[in-house]
C-alpha cells in the first residue's frame, strides 16, 4: 500500500500534512482528521484480503486433519483400494477415482466437437450482430440452469433413452450408469468450454488472419494454420477448466450414475464419482473412520480441481496480456 | 521456363464450404438440449403451478395438493443470509486489490479467488458440515449460508476489482486534490463510480448460488416445516427438486417439476437482472 501511496498519491502526502499542520493550529476543533481513519480504512481493507486467503488455507487445513484417521489405517492404499465397503470398515476410492475420470473425460471428448464449433462460429463465422447474440444468450442461459435441473430432467428423458439403448446392445437395461452421467455432463460442461474458447479465439490477433487472407488462404486454412496454432495453449486451457468443471459436478452425476460402489466394469454399469459418494453417503457416515473417509475424498477432489483451475486459469491470463 | 502447379483451389473451396457447414452444424446441434430441457421444464413445470403450490406446505404422501411455501421462504433466507457474509468481505477485498495492485498479499489474494472459483460446491458443503454443523451438532440454515456465501465470495471479489480498475485515475486525483481524505475519497467517490458492476456482480453471484444442492444437503438439510430459525434445518427450492425427484411419487415429481420451473425462472430473471442493470445503471466515463 505505502509504495502506491509515495508514487502515485503524491498530492495526498500534501492533503495530509496540511490536515496534520492544521489539527496542530486548531487543537481539540472539530475538524475532521483525516489521518486515524486512514489508517483505520487500511487496516479494514488488509484484515479482509487476509481474512480470503486464510480462508482458503482452512479449508485445506480442515479437510487434511479430518483425513488423518482413514490414511492412518489404511495408508496410501487408501488411494488405490479398489473395495469399499463402510460396514466392514474397508475403504479403498479407486471406483471413484475411475468412475470421475471416466465420466469427465467421456463428457469432454463428446463436448468437444461441439463446443469448438460455437467457439469458432462465434469467436470467426459470426463474431457480431443478431446471430451471435442469439448463440450467446442460449449458451448463457444453459449455463445458469441448475444442475439439479439437468439431473431431474436427465432422469426422466436422457435415463430412458439409454435403457433402449441398453436393450439394443444386449446389456443389462439399467438405465443409469456412467454412459447417462457423461451425457448430462456433456450438455452442461458445454457452454462453458464454448465461451473459454470463443474468448481465446478472439485474442487471435487480426492483422495476422489478414495477412494470411491476403496470401489466398480460404477461411478453413486461416483456421487451421493460423486460429488453432495462435490459440492453441488457450484452448488447452479452456479444456482444462472444462475438466475441472466436470469432476467437481455433483447433483446431475448423482442422480444419473445409479450410485453403486463397485468398480465399474463397462460404460453402462452402474457407478459412482468422487462427488456423488460424498453427496450419497455423507449423511449416514456414522463412524469416524468412515466419515473421515468420505473427508479425504472431499480433500482429494479440492486439490485435483485446484491443480487444474490454477494451471488452467494461468494460461489464461498470460494469454490475455 | 515452364513451372507446372497444380490448380487445386476448386478442392480447397470444397474443403471449406464442408468445414464451414459441419461448424454451423454442429453449433446448431448444440442448441437442441437446451431447447429440449427448456421445453420440458415449461411444459411439466406450468401445469403444476398454482396458488395452492405457491402458498401451502407440503402435505404427506398420499395426500393430494401441499405446496413448497417453505422451501420458498427457506430459499429467500439462505440467499439474505448468504449475501449479508459475503458482500461486505468481498467488497472490501475487491477494494484490496483494486488499489493494491502488487504486493504478497495482493498475489495471495489474487490466487485464493481463482482457487474459491474453482471448489466443488460438495467441498463446500462438507466444509461448513465440519465448520458449524458438527461443533453446533445440528444441521441448520445458518451453515447451508455459509456455504453458499463462500461460493459467493470470489464473483463478488472479481467484479468489484474489474469495475473499480474502471474508474478514471482522475477522478481520484480530484477527490484527493479537494483535500479529501483517502478513505473518503474510495468509500465516497471510487464505490459509488463503480457501482452498477459490483451490483451486476452481486445479482450473478446469488444467481450462482439460488439454484445451488449439493452444499445444502448435509448443511441446511431441508424440513417438512415453515421454520424462519437459522439455527434450524431449512428447506429450499433445490433441495426439494432433488429430495422429490428421487422419490417414487408421481404426486412430488409433479411438485419438483414446479420447483424447477420456479427455480429456473429466479435464476434467469437474476442473470436478466445483471445484464440489463450492467448496461442502465453504467456511469460512462
Amino acid at each position: 500500500m505505502k509504495a502506491v501511496e509515495v508514487e502515485s498519491v503524491g498530492d495526498f502526502e500534501v492533503a495530509k500534512i496540511s490536515t496534520r499542520l492544521d489539527k496542530m493550529s486548531k487543537q481539540k476543533s472539530s475538524y475532521p482528521s483525516g489521518f486515524n481513519k486512514d489508517y483505520l480504512f487500511d487496516i479494514t481493507l488488509t484484515i479482509m484480503a487476509s481474512i480470503v486467503v486464510l480462508l482458503v488455507g482452512a479449508i485445506l487445513v480442515s479437510l487434511a486433519i479430518y483425513s488423518i484417521p482413514v490414511f492412518k489405517s489404511e495408508g496410501i492404499s487408501f488411494l488405490f483400494h479398489d473395495v469399499w465397503n463402510p460396514i466392514a470398515n474397508q475403504f479403498g476410492a479407486m471406483p471413484f477415482l475411475v468412475g470421475t475420470l471416466l465420466t469427465s473425460f467421456l463428457a469432454l471428448l463428446f463436448s468437444l466437437p461441439f463446443s469448438m464449433a460455437i467457439a469458432l462460429f462465434l469467436g470467426e463465422y459470426f463474431s457480431s450482430g443478431k446471430i451471435a447474440l442469439f448463440f450467446q444468450n442460449t449458451t448463457s442461459l444453459l449455463a445458469g440452469i441448475p444442475s439439479v435441473i439437468y439431473g431431474f430432467w436427465g432422469l426422466f428423458v436422457l435415463v430412458p433413452l439409454v435403457r433402449k439403448l441398453e436393450i439394443k446392445f444386449g446389456v443389462l437395461p439399467y438405465g443409469v450408469g456412467v454412459l447417462t452421467a457423461s451425457l448430462i455432463l456433456t450438455i452442461m460442461i458445454i457452454p462453458y468450454a464454448a465461451s473459454v474458447g470463443r474468448e481465446v479465439i478472439s485474442l487471435v490477433p487480426q492483422d495476422l488472419k489478414e495477412g494470411a487472407y491476403a496470401l489466398g488462404a480460404t477461411r478453413w486454412e486461416v483456421i487451421k494454420n493460423v486460429i488453432f496454432p495462435y490459440a492453441r495453449s488457450g484452448i488447452f486451457a479452456g479444456i482444462l477448466l472444462s475438466l475441472g468443471r466436470a469432476i467437481g459436478e455433483t447433483m446431475a452425476v448423482t442422480m444419473v450414475i445409479g450410485n453403486n460402489n463397485q468398480f465399474p466394469h463397462s460404460l453402462f454399469a452402474p457407478a459412482n464419482t468422487m462427488a456423488s459418494v460424498i453427496a450419497n453417503e455423507f449423511t449416514e457416515a456414522t463412524s469416524n473412520i468412515y466419515l473421515s473417509a468420505l473427508i479425504a475424498i472431499a480433500l482429494l477432489l479440492f486439490i485435483v480441481t485446484t491443480i487444474i483451475n490454477i494451471i488452467g486459469r494461468y494460461i489464461i491470463k498470460k494469454l490475455s496480456i | 521456363m515452364n513451372v507446372q502447379y497444380q490448380d487445386n483451389s476448386n478442392i480447397r473451396f470444397l474443403y471449406n464450404k464442408i468445414m464451414k457447414y459441419f461448424i454451423f452444424l454442429f453449433t446448431f446441434a448444440s442448441i437442441i438440449p437446451l431447447i429440449l430441457i427448456l421445453a420440458y421444464l415449461i411444459k411439466q413445470g406450468i401445469s403444476s403451478i398454482n396458488w395452492q403450490f405457491l402458498t401451502q406446505l407440503p402435505k404427506p404422501i398420499g395426500e393430494q395438493g401441499g405446496g413448497v411455501l417453505n422451501a420458498i421462504i427457506g430459499t429467500i433466507i439462505l440467499i439474505v443470509l448468504s449475501t449479508i457474509i459475503s458482500v461486505p468481505i468481498g467488497i472490501k477485498a475487491g477494494i484490496y486489490l483494486s488499489e493494491v495492485k502488487t504486493g504478497k498479499l495482493a498475489y495471495l489474494l489474487r490466487l485464493s479467488t481463482d482457487i474459491l472459483q474453482g471448489i466443488p460446491s460438495i467441498v463446500l458443503g462438507v466444509i461448513a458440515y465440519l465448520w458449524l454443523v458438527k461443533p453446533m451438532k445440528a444441521f441448520s440454515a445458518l451453515s447451508g449460508s455459509v456455504a453458499l456465501a463462500i461460493m459467493m465470495l470470489p464473483m463478488i471479489i472479481a467484479s468489484t476489482e474489474e469495475t473499480l480498475k474502471l474508474v478514471p485515475y482522475s477522478l481520484k486525483e480530484a477527490s484527493l486534490a479537494l483535500g479529501v481524505p483517502y478513505y473518503r475519497t474510495i468509500l465516497k467517490v471510487i464505490l459509488p463510480a463503480g457501482m452498477s458492476g459490483i451490483l451486476t456482480g452481486i445479482l450473478l453471484g446469488i444467481a450462482r448460488i439460488a439454484g445451488e444442492t449439493a452444499p445444502l444437503l448435509f448443511t441446511a438439510f431441508g424440513s417438512p416445516y415453515l421454520n424462519f430459525n437459522p439455527l434450524h434445518p431449512m428447506n429450499a427450492l433445490p433441495l426439494v427438486v432433488f429430495n422429490y425427484a428421487s422419490s417414487p411419487y408421481p404426486n412430488w415429481w409433479r411438485q419438483a417439476w414446479g420447483a424447477s420451473f420456479l427455480l429456473t425462472m429466479m435464476v434467469l430473471a437474476l442473470n436478466l437482472a445483471a445484464k440489463t442493470g450492467a448496461s442502465r445503471w453504467k456511469v460512462k466515463f
